[in-house]
């Protein structure tokens, strides 16, 4: 089921051109028609139960699609929402048309509400954010949206000046922040996966002195380092992703994110040193994938943020040594064999 | 392309091996200080390799008809695993149960597996693995060690070099020159194995950096073998040898040789109380880092379930797990050091500096660092 699923977002990606839609979006464009097109395909609600609608997949069935939207640097929140959406779903909680993304932190200032770089809140109309022990949805429509200005970034910092009325806050004991994470790190693994791809191929197209420069020992020691790298990406958001519900479980989504983000410096900086400076032009579709590569190393936390929390978590552990803390909360559930 | 790896569950029925192992190390390792421990897998201890044989932990993956458990891949690393995080000495037997073994069931003629697989899963036959030579270390197909057919058998004559437990092992499976020329490459090349007790064997210990001897120089004068010595084909030592290797990469003995080590750090940090959060983070590095590479490894061992030889992928996580490997030493010092008025107990220090001491032949052995990086190279074929 989960194929099926993946080889439908492939195709209708495919059919959309998307490092041409990438770039409009990022330029400003309207992403409403991408995000009504993926709406309608039902995408959205593949982790809202059956019987309200939805797909009724668990998180590690929609690893091939959190892994497509990475590879094709989708502009828009579709990851965030579908956890989101099963959220809210899940909290008995209505849930609105448009795009929502979620917010690692939510801070309450004398300007107002603040949420600081918000990943996606350019194309977003909504935005699901933790408050102490609530969950909540807020309108982006009333907030103050001030992007990053980061060349072609989609991150925005949000304010509401007023507690938007009419917003309902429910009980939540979910970590949102290692659930978002989470998604991250498959998106990072996918975008990865394309960057691998584009350096191999280069390296096979790219002559010089005579010869395909992936006939060099230099060239190919560097992007057999990438390869370990971008396996062990997927693998650690195979990870993450390996949970039965529609979220992972904190521990492994730590892992995945800390593993992902620590695999990003590598594989970019190999990417971009094989391409040469074609590699770094916007005509190029590289620079797609590598900025996100960056941006998202950092969203939801950056290796170090994530390894310190598996530090903490093992110090407090029971077992005396590291074998059963790992084989006992981190490997692979014992029913996905 | 290398094929992905996929996230495994250990079946139900090797997870059962796990309890008896830890139960049997926890009682025999129980007094074995780190600094012992950390050997592990150059600990050489053949009444231990003894104790597990008769529990049939030795040879799981063999025959039942020759003595083995006739169990899966995923058996041998629930089993592996356990031996190597607690430290065991498991020198003795774990070449022949890794790829010896698993040679001979796929090489071996009926009175060869009836002779030696018995044999090895009792721990009765010890191997090492004759490859490198003095001018033939990573160009392994320039081994000048030759083999040349007599009346009765075959004269053997030539050294070998580096050849881990040669001089306490009972056999060796050497890779040597049956025709042609070290310009032939890797035509004319075979599989031979040598009973060490034979005259004109001399195996000579070499010390090393860490002031054990676990490796030695061997050197054959006109050693008489007797026609059974061939394994496999004779001239298809080359094919032989990398099918070995793909067994010899695979294994969870690529990730635990510093796990003796990152254990007693543990402890010491829990010892003291409120942890610093550089060796906090630091901690979760390694664990998360080890998560990773340990689902790899599982992975690997699933193909090897299904019969596949995984080359390309094994030597992948061997490399990545090597890094990690040596990695670790030198962090944890650096965490150690950045404290430096602090008192750290002495077995921890001698179990660090082992590990940094031996830490460079983690990229050696089983292929070197450059190898693998360039089979991986040409898994992906680049520059085709």
């Amino acid at each position: 089921m989960d194929d099926l699923f993946t080889d439908a977002i492939e195709k209708l990606f495919a059919q959309r051109s998307m490092p041409q839609q990438v770039r409009a979006i990022e330029d400003g464009g309207s992403a409403q028609s991408l995000w009504r097109e993926i709406q309608e395909s039902g995408f959205a609600d593949a982790l809202v139960p059956e019987n309200q609608g939805g797909a009724g997949l668990a998180l590690a069935d929609v690893f091939g699609i959190l892994l497509a939207c990475g590879s094709h640097a989708l502009p828009v929140p579709l990851a965030p929402t579908m956890l989101a959406r099963a959220i809210l779903v899940q909290a008995g909680q209505s849930v609105p048309e448009g795009p929502i993304s979620i917010a690692g932190a939510a801070v309450e200032s004398k300007r107002g509400l603040e949420c600081p770089q918000v990943a996606f809140a350019r194309v977003s109309e909504w935005v699901l954010v933790r408050l102490g022990e609530t969950c909540t949805l807020l309108a982006i429509d009333d907030a103050t949206l001030t992007p990053t200005e980061v060349h072609g970034s989609l991150v925005g910092s949000l304010c509401w000046t007023l507690r938007p009325t009419g917003t309902a806050c429910f009980a939540s004991t979910l970590d949102l922040q290692a659930a978002a994470a989470c998604l991250f790190a498959a998106q990072l693994a996918g975008a990865m996966e394309r960057v691998f791809a584009m350096t191999v191929d280069y390296a096979n197209e790219r002559t010089q002195f005579g010869r395909p420069i992936g006939k060099f020992q230099a060239v190919q020691q560097q992007i057999s380092v990438m390869a370990e790298q971008v396996f062990a990406a997927r693998m650690a958001a195979q990870i993450g992703c390996d949970s039965g519900t529609h979220a992972p479980d904190p521990l492994r989504a730590a892992v995945a994110k800390a593993r992902t983000s620590e695999a990003v410096v590598p594989v970019a900086a190999i990417a971009h040193a094989v391409h040469g400076a074609i590699g770094i032009t916007e005509e190029y579709d590289l620079q797609l994938y590598t900025r996100r590569l960056y941006e998202w190393r950092t969203a939801f936390g950056s290796e170090s943020y994530w390894n310190q929390k598996i530090g903490e978590s093992l110090l407090r552990d029971r077992t005396e040594t590291v074998l059963p803390f790992l084989r006992e909360r981190v490997s692979a559930r014992s029913d996905t064999a | 392309m290398i094929g992905t790896l996929s996230l495994t569950a250990i079946p139900a029925k090797d997870e059962a091996l796990r309890a008896p192992v830890r139960a049997f190390l926890d009682e025999a390792q129980a007094d074995v200080p780190p600094e012992v421990r950390i050997r592990s897998w150059m600990g050489f201890d053949a009444d231990f390799s003894r104790a597990l044989a008769e529990r049939s932990w030795i040879g799981l993956t063999l025959p039942p008809e020759y003595g083995g458990g006739g169990r899966s891949a995923f058996a041998r690393f629930v089993v592996a695993e356990e031996l190597l995080a607690a430290g065991a000495p498991v020198s003795a037997h774990w070449i022949a149960d890794r790829q010896s073994g698993p040679l001979i069931v796929k090489y071996g003629t009926d009175a060869q597996k009836e002779f030696y697989l018995p044999r090895i899963c009792r721990a009765e036959a010890f191997f090492c693995i004759g490859m490198s030579e003095p001018n033939a270390g990573s160009d392994l197909a320039s081994v000048r060690t030759r083999a040349v057919r007599t009346a009765t058998g075959w004269l053997l004559n030539g050294s070998k070099l580096w050849t881990t437990n040669a001089h306490r092992s009972h056999f060796m499976i050497a890779l040597v020159r049956t025709s042609g020329t070290p310009d032939d490459r890797h035509k004319g090349l075979s599989q031979v194995i040598v009973d060490l007790s034979l005259p004109g064997v001399t195996a000579r210990p070499i010390r090393d950096i860490a002031g054990d001897a676990h490796f030695s120089e061997v050197v054959f004068d006109d050693v008489e073998l007797a026609e059974d010595a061939l394994i496999g084909e004779e001239g298809a030592g080359w094919a032989q040898v990398t099918a070995e290797l793909a067994l010899e990469r695979s294994g969870p003995e690529r990730l635990y040789s510093s796990m003796v080590l990152l254990d007693t750090w543990l402890s010491f940090l829990r010892s003291r109380g409120e942890g610093d959060s550089r060796s906090t983070a630091l901690l979760g590095k390694l664990v998360a880092n080890l998560s990773v590479l340990r689902a790899m490894s599982l992975a690997v061992a699933e193909q090897l379930s299904r019969g596949q030889s995984p080359a390309v992928e094994a030597a992948l996580v061997k490399d990545l797990g090597t890094a990690f490997e040596q990695v670790l030493p030198t962090a944890i010092a650096d965490a150690l050091g950045a404290n430096p008025n602090q008192a750290v107990p002495d077995s921890l220090l001698r179990a660090l500096a082992y590990v940094t001491q031996v830490a460079p032949s983690f990229s050696l052995r089983g292929g070197t660092r450059e190898i693998l990086r360039g089979m991986i190279a040409r898994g992906l074929e680049l520059g085709r």
